[in-house]
């Protein structure tokens, strides 16, 4: 049957945008319906202006490095309303740029909020209809309300009131203390806010090894971040302008006080308004069943990015699309992703970077599995550039050599992790990258250095 | 350090040797010189004398498997060393197919494919079947789907260095494996895959094992339903008979072989035998066997005609400096023949006393090279079987050999008309003509015929 488009997008982040371009490249009419701006949570309110962020506050951070070489920095004219403009500048150049790119693709873009109204029918605003011959939902996610911690955009915010902050306040509470806890804890101290970062788990960054965690909560403490583990907190009270907080620990019970509150612990799909049950699909606590090239249990419907029940990162949502979009167009051998195969990227500083199954994880799930660890320091460049904080560890089984997985933490991990990642992909051993020369001084050379670890002669330890 | 243990030529036409058993194992101490296992080459069993000392850490041929000369066939050295290295690098080697070696993928899917065994065994009936049960073709399409493609010869094997690695720790060739990576590559899910199926033998091409199980039973019953007893085989050819077909070939089609035979009394032999060995019944020593009295006998002819004891070497012929006399031994699964050396310079009894030890160890396999190759005579004797004549293929580099049949008694009539009986024994020589002359080979055998008949011409 002949329809209007070969395939109707919903949403124009990460996954519908990457998404659409593909459809379009391999022949297809695509539409992408965006209820809010071109680029989704990541350009806007996500991963681009923390980024925009993150770098402007390790300039500021460098001043205390520039006074010590002599260099007086009057930093009374700070203005932090001109650091938060600075990214809301990337992040509309760049959103801007994924119109255009739709735009060259010739991609219609329509705005609006879509509705799926039939197995090859969306609606939009309930003015106009389209019809495709398939349907990717692609509408991602929003931040976790905790009951009783209701986002209020100044009291009690998330992420994105965070990112949408002009001024600084003086002390914050974090509460989670996972990727995103991590990284406004280290952007707000690096612009001086008092944080007290409150982690119901037993570490802060509860996905990683507690050894990898534990660099950056040593790095965190030296930065005068108060760091509460393993600590539940209950509804937050506002009181003269502060909030204060109650929290529990093993040791008991305490109060914190703070200006603002950022509740960050986790993210919710966004699929109620979908009009998923007009075409008889249901979602499992909020996320959408799929099977094999992320296809719903409607044939014509696919779903990508966070609305599956997948990581919710926006590079998953992007390969996840380009999955589906082949496999409509008959062009694809990828069925899904692997999950061991995904980078993760906490850009703290130091950051903190890995694959696969934690050595942790592994060992719980019976793998026989080992580690060879090597600290940033042996490796020249790092203490050239005083960034000495870190190690690469490679988790790999001792049999077979395998690379199972990676976690590096310290200065530039996100950028490195990726040799260890192809090294895992195309299958290499330990021995493969401990033999590759490595350029002088570089903080690869970590990386080699942790392979000989695990081949038995690492040369600088 | 670890190091390699290494398939040593054991003989000087070996090119593969299988090894029959192992006496240490892996974490076993060796020294230099200890027995570490037991080595079937072309020609014999042979123990394998380690040159190494150390720990037995990694044992890469396992029993009945065999090895190319050079191949890595253990890894040694202290215990608990890392010898992922060694074995990476062995793995990289072994997925290089030697060059020439046309059926080297056959051969290792044969010898290291888990599972391959039972399609071994069910190899040739299930190729008898095949043409009667066109069912088993059918069956062959259901092979699991890590699918085997022909051996890869000399084109680069694309494998990911995991399974490599994965491959050389299960003894799998990657040469017979589809790659479902990228571009054809070989990856850790490939070499799973056939760990956990296994590899249909590659001799009966699209059978799976399955089917070959079944084609065996039904081999089976046509066997034991048959009256003659007979059944059809397809014995696969052991590389000693395969040595041995080589060897023979090659003489009889390149050395022109002509035959002389004549008759020879053997009174005087039997009788100084007999007596001989009634003098040492009192002793503890067996008694001397005929082929001694024969082989010392033959060396004194040969003294006397230096050109039979000698080898054609296209531009030259090769006079030996040394008689070494090989007697044919016959084996269960073959011949074999051990030399005893320079037989010119020892008595009868030496050499009796070395042919016995030899005939011992050629019956037990473990003659070592030295003892069985580079005869410049040799001497076939098939009386025992009562065989009266025959000729015999010359056993290279020698250009002749003796064919000796079994005593016979014949009449004589003596001056006075009466009738006495001798003992005779025919005996033939095949000549390579190339070498010997006709006229040459008859002196030859002349002389040999006197001093059998009265050993006293050997002294004179």
């Amino acid at each position: 049957m002949d329809y209007e488009y070969d395939l109707a997008v919903i949403g124009a982040g990460p996954g519908g945008y990457v998404g659409a371009i593909r459809a379009a490249q391999l022949g297809k009419k695509v539409c992408v319906i965006e209820r809010d701006k071109a680029g989704g949570v990541c350009l806007n309110i996500g991963c681009i202006p923390s980024k925009s962020l993150i770098h402007q506050a390790e300039v500021f951070s460098s001043i205390s490095h520039l006074e010590k070489i002599g260099v007086r920095v009057d930093a009374s004219g700070f203005d932090y309303s001109v650091v938060q403009a600075e990214s809301r500048k990337a992040a509309d150049a760049l959103s801007r740029g994924v119109q255009f790119l739709l735009k060259k693709n010739k991609v219609d873009y329509i705005e609006g909020t879509a509705v799926i109204t039939g197995e090859h029918e969306v609606s939009i605003d309930g003015t106009r209809k389209v019809a495709a011959d398939n349907i990717m939902i692609a509408s991602g996610s929003r931040p976790r309300e905790l009951p009783g911690f209701e986002f209020d955009g100044t009291a009690v915010m998330n992420s994105t009131d965070a990112l949408m902050m002009k001024t600084l306040p003086g002390s914050m509470i974090i509460l989670g203390a996972g990727a995103i806890g991590c990284e406004f804890a280290h952007i707000m101290s690096a612009f001086g806010v008092e944080i007290h970062l409150v982690e119901m788990l037993e570490h802060i960054l509860p996905a990683e090894d507690a050894d990898t965690a534990q660099i950056l909560a040593r790095s965190f403490k030296k930065r005068k971040i108060r760091m509460y583990p393993g600590t539940r907190a209950s509804a937050p009270k506002k009181e003269k302008g502060m909030v204060l907080l109650e929290i529990e620990d093993k040791k008991g019970k305490r109060s914190l006080e703070a200006e603002t509150l950022l509740v960050v612990v986790g993210r919710v799909p966004n699929t109620e308004e979908l009009g998923l049950e007009n075409v008889g699909i249901t979602t499992e606590k909020g996320f959408i069943p799929v099977g094999d090239y992320y296809r719903t249990s409607v044939e014509s419907i696919y779903a990508v990015g966070d609305v599956v029940s997948s990581p919710l990162l926006a590079h998953v949502a992007a390969k996840e699309a380009e999955i589906a979009v082949e496999h409509m167009s008959g062009s694809g051998d990828e069925i899904r992703i692997d999950p061991t195969m995904i980078p993760t990227a906490v850009y703290t500083e130091p950051e903190v970077a890995g694959f696969g199954l934690t050595e942790e994880e592994a060992v719980k799930q019976g793998h026989e599995v080992t580690s060879a660890v090597f600290p940033y320091r042996g490796a020249g460049k790092s203490v050239a550039i005083g960034k000495t904080e870190g190690q690469v560890k490679i988790i790999y089984n001792p049999k077979t050599s395998e690379i199972l997985g990676s976690r590096i933490v310290g200065t530039q991990a996100t950028d490195l992790i990726h040799e260890l990642l192809l090294a895992r992909r195309s299958e290499l051993l330990t021995e493969d990258i401990s033999r590759m020369i490595h350029a002088h001084p570089t903080l690869s050379e970590a990386i080699m250095e942790a392979a000989r670890t695990a081949e038995g002669w690492a040369i600088h330890v | 350090m670890a190091e390699k243990m290494l398939m040593l030529a054991l003989s000087p036409t070996m090119e593969e040797g299988t090894i029959i058993s192992w006496s240490k194992k892996e974490g076993d101490t060796v020294a230099a010189g200890d027995i570490v296992c037991e080595v079937e080459t072309d020609k014999a069993t042979m123990d394998y004398e380690s040159l190494q000392a150390g720990t037995i850490l990694k044992i890469l041929v396992q029993e009945g498997n065999s090895a190319r000369v050079e191949q890595a066939i253990a890894i040694v050295g202290e215990s608990g060393e890392n010898i992922d290295d060694l074995l990476k690098e062995i793995t990289k080697a072994a997925s290089e197919p030697a060059v020439g070696e046309t059926s080297g993928g056959e051969t290792a899917v044969r010898e290291t494919a888990p599972g391959a065994d039972v399609a071994r065994e069910a190899a040739p009936a299930a190729a008898a079947a095949r043409e009667t049960a066109p069912g088993a073709n059918i069956a062959g399409e259901t092979t699991p789907a890590a699918a085997v493609r022909e051996p890869a010869g000399k084109e680069r094997l694309k494998a990911s260095p995991l399974a490599r690695n994965m491959a050389a720790e299960a003894g799998i060739d990657l040469s017979v494996l589809n790659g479902s990576g990228p571009d054809g590559r070989i990856v850790k899910q490939d070499v799973e895959t056939v760990m956990e199926h296994g590899v249909p033998f590659r001799s009966a091409p699209g059978i799976s094992s399955t089917a070959g199980t079944a084609a065996v039973e039904r081999g089976t019953a046509f066997g034991s339903g048959s009256a003659t007893g007979i059944v059809e085989e397809h014995i696969p050819v052991s590389r000693k008979r395969a040595v041995i077909a080589r060897r023979l070939a090659e003489s009889k089609f390149s050395a022109p072989h002509y035959y002389l035979g004549l008759s020879v009394l053997i009174d005087n032999v039997l009788e100084s035998r007999d007596r001989l060995n009634s003098r040492r019944a009192k002793g503890e020593e067996p008694k001397l066997s005929l082929n001694a009295f024969l082989i010392k006998m033959t060396a004194e002819a040969i003294k006397r005609h230096p050109i039979v004891n000698a080898g054609w070497e296209e531009s030259e012929i090769h006079v030996f400096g040394s008689v070494d006399i090989g007697l044919a031994v016959a084996l269960e699964d073959g011949l074999i023949t051990p030399i005893v050396r320079n037989c010119g310079a020892k008595g009868i009894i030496q050499i009796d006393r070395e042919l016995r030890e030899l005939i011992r160890k050629a019956k037990s396999g473990k003659l070592t090279p030295e003892e069985y190759t580079g005869a410049t005579f040799s001497i076939s004797n098939l009386g025992s079987y009562g065989i009266e004549e025959f000729t015999a293929i010359i056993n290279p580099p020698a250009s002749a050999i003796l064919a000796v049949g079994t005593a016979v008694k014949q009449p004589k009539e003596l001056e006075d008309g009466s009738i006495k009986f001798h003992n005779t024994m025919k005996i033939t020589l095949s000549c390579d003509h190339r070498v010997i002359d006709g006229a040459v080979g008859a002196e030859f055998l002349r002389t040999l015929k006197a001093v059998i008949e009265d050993p006293l011409n050997a002294l004179l």
